[in-house]
């Protein structure tokens, strides 16, 4: 009773718990969104220009190849206004190669710095356009927003925090119960004051048999607890035997640490993306280094918001600088070494060889989610296997599901056959054939 | 009684045992096999890892210049002027049906979408997250992009966009071409194209984008054959 009752407790303040986190968060999110407001109004009576509308066009035209306060393809732009003057830098944007040419010594000082990368031209930009961009990498450099983070890496550990206050809610539980005995045998202690007081005398306890001795005579008690044991023996036997050879949960530690949470979760790249071959092919395979390079080029480390409390931003930086040491990429210098490590990820997901499993008729014909197999991928931040991968997993789904028929010619005149035998609207994959033995096993 | 006793510490004990072989497996090794008579393979696995094998890989390049079956290699080279070239002469071979319109949609949302946006105007997730900027807007006019350039940008990757030919296909970038074409005729509020009807006799689906190029060279060059045998002469 006393049990179900804390239990109780424990939930609703859980949930109560939780609901202060949540509102926590969103006023966090509220507060930045105040934050952000802010610099822009300072920064407004820059007399360059306009730096809002300078950051959207540098953004989209300039950030290719330029950073306000790095370098990049190009140089970092920040205080060039100091290092040229005003007419050179618009001459310079609106055609550099011109300039070159004309064999402006700071032109040509430039080009040849740069490993003779002409910068293209921008005759669209008009002279108040550049003035903002201007007026944007000129910003100071801010400050990385503490309070920010903070907020942030609140907000993201809000769903795993609800731990934190359940250990809480627990150790207030149990200082609670020791209350309770406390009082209890205070009083019990006081009743027998009283009744020694009044003179009334409280019947001793006689002692009895010890309470083993009395279990080993009953025989039908000895019987019973036996065949209850005999029961949970053969229950833990069978469990045991059963989960032989089944590697569900099985999470290894890879070589780099690939967080398909930040990836597929977070910036919503699709599966596909990397995993292209489960598409066409009968593996999926695990993307070459060449496509996170694709991305990877140009995003060297992460932002301050992707770190959580577990993993810091330095230690996500240091897994992108394996990525570069394995493909021989020099950030700094931006190109390729030509010495290449390959990563040598480990497989978690495996069959034994006697199986064939296709993806892309899987994918592509079936129109089966990345996740109905392999779990919520997307906020997985290390893999596990999610599902057993046993033959009875896959039967399983092979009976309860329909074959996609629609738009497919191939089953035009199998499904009108087939259909009619079974007398069904619908076909499952068993219907199909899908259970026999060489269909997987050969 | 006392052997009563001793089962019922025995059972205890066998209990005990079980659990504990229960919890054995850890999270951090595979489980442990019965008889694993055929599970490891004989032959090399496709991304398997052997010693013979330079690096390890059992992925080995292929030789360079060799064409396999159904694949022509692309003529236009990584260099400014191969890039001109292919803008200004590279057609697309591909029909603009609705088939592949649908197609090259679907591919574009997967590869396309998260830099450039589901509109083609440059602003994908990563570039809102500002993750990755300076991503050009289909209609850029200093660009002025065709089906060529398209196609030479998605084959060698431009600036700091890497290529894209490991993910796709040659007919699949042709698709994703198509696609990017109408992205930016609705960008610049330009008229809707019409799809062009296609004989299906004249041109199988089945067929691969490549043996369709290697088809068009091959009579090609029949045709200019005569010419240059003439000047020979």
């Amino acid at each position: 009773m006393l049990l179900s009752v804390a239990f109780f407790i424990s939930f609703s303040l859980s949930i109560f718990a939780q609901d202060e986190a949540s509102a926590d968060a969103s006023g966090d999110q509220q507060e930045q969104a105040e934050d952000s407001g802010e610099p822009s109004d300072d920064a407004g009576a820059s007399d360059l220009g306009d730096p809002d509308n300078g950051k959207s066009i540098f953004n989209s035209q300039c950030a290719a190849c330029h950073k306000p306060y790095s370098d990049g393809i190009g140089p970092a732009l920040n205080g060039v206004t100091v290092r040229h003057n005003m007419e050179w830098i618009h001459a310079w944007i609106k055609n550099s190669s011109a300039l070159i040419a004309e064999g402006d010594p700071d032109a040509v000082a430039i080009y040849e710095e740069y490993n003779k990368t002409a910068m293209p031209p921008f005759p669209g930009l008009s002279d108040s356009d550049i003035n903002d961009i201007l007026a944007y990498v000129e910003q100071p450099k801010p400050e990385p927003k503490t309070v920010e983070t903070a907020g942030g890496g609140e907000a993201g550990a809000s769903g795993s925090g609800g731990g934190v206050s359940v250990n809480v809610i627990l150790g207030i539980l149990v200082f609670v119960l020791v209350m309770l005995l406390a009082v209890l045998f205070l009083v019990n202690k006081t009743l027998r004051n009283f009744a020694e007081a009044s003179g009334v005398t409280v019947p001793e306890k006689t002692k009895g048999k010890p309470i083993w001795k009395a279990f080993v005579e009953n025989q039908f008690l000895l019987l019973v607890t036996s065949v209850v044991i005999l029961l949970g023996v053969g229950y833990f036997a069978y469990g045991f035997l059963m989960q032989v050879g089944v590697d569900q949960g099985y999470q290894p530690i890879q070589p780099i640490h690939y967080s398909h949470r930040i990836h597929a979760g977070d910036n919503e790249i699709d599966c596909k993306y990397c995993h292209s071959s489960a598409r066409t092919s009968k593996h999926s395979g695990i993307p070459s280094l060449n496509v996170c390079m694709n991305c990877h080029e140009t995003i060297s480390e992460v932002s301050p918001e992707t770190a959580t409390e577990e993993y810091s931003k330095e230690f996500y930086d240091g897994e992108i600088a394996k990525l570069y040491d394995a493909v021989g990429w020099e950030p700094s210098e931006r190109t390729y070494s030509g010495e290449e490590k390959p990563v040598k990820w480990v497989r978690i997901h495996n069959l034994p060889d006697f199986a064939y499993f296709n993806h892309s008729q899987h994918v592509s014909v079936a129109g089966v989610s990345c996740q109905h197999c392999h779990g919520p991928i997307q906020e997985m931040e290390v893999v596990y296997q999610d599902a057993p991968l046993t033959m009875g997993w896959c039967i399983n789904c092979h009976r309860e599901t329909n074959v996609k028929m629609q738009g497919n010619e191939y089953y035009e005149k199998i499904h009108e056959e087939l259909s009619k035998k079974y007398g069904v609207e619908e076909l499952t994959v068993a219907q199909m054939g899908g259970l026999e033995c060489a269909k997987c096993h050969y | 009684m006392d052997l009563m006793r001793s089962l019922f510490y025995k059972s205890l004990v066998v209990i005990l045992l079980a659990g504990f072989l229960v919890s054995c497996a850890g999270k951090d090794k595979p489980n442990y096999q019965y008889f694993p008579d055929m599970y490891k393979p004989v032959g090399y696995e496709t991304y398997g890892e052997y010693d013979i094998f330079v690096n390890q890989q059992e992925a080995k390049l292929p030789v360079e210049g060799t064409v396999p079956r159904g694949w022509m290699p692309y003529d236009y080279p990584d260099t400014p002027e191969g890039r001109a070239d292919a803008k200004a002469n590279l057609e697309n071979p591909l029909p603009r049906t609705e088939e592949n319109l649908i197609e090259g949609k679907a591919l574009y949302t997967i590869y396309c979408a998260v830099c450039h946006g589901d509109n083609g105007e440059g602003k994908g997730i990563l570039v809102e997250r500002e993750k990755i900027l300076g991503v050009p807007s289909y209609d850029d006019a200093g660009r002025a992009i065709t089906q060529g350039s398209v196609y030479h940008a998605m084959y060698y990757g431009l600036n700091t966009m890497g290529s894209y030919a490991v993910q796709t296909d040659e007919k699949e970038r042709w698709q994703i071409a198509h696609y990017v074409m109408k992205l930016k005729n609705e960008l610049e509020g330009g008229e809707e194209m019409a799809f062009e009807e296609v004989d299906e006799d004249a041109m199988p689906n089945k067929t691969s984008a490549g043996v369709m190029r290697a088809q068009q060279h091959m009579e090609s060059n029949q045709a200019t054959q005569p010419e240059t045998s003439t000047t020979n002469n």
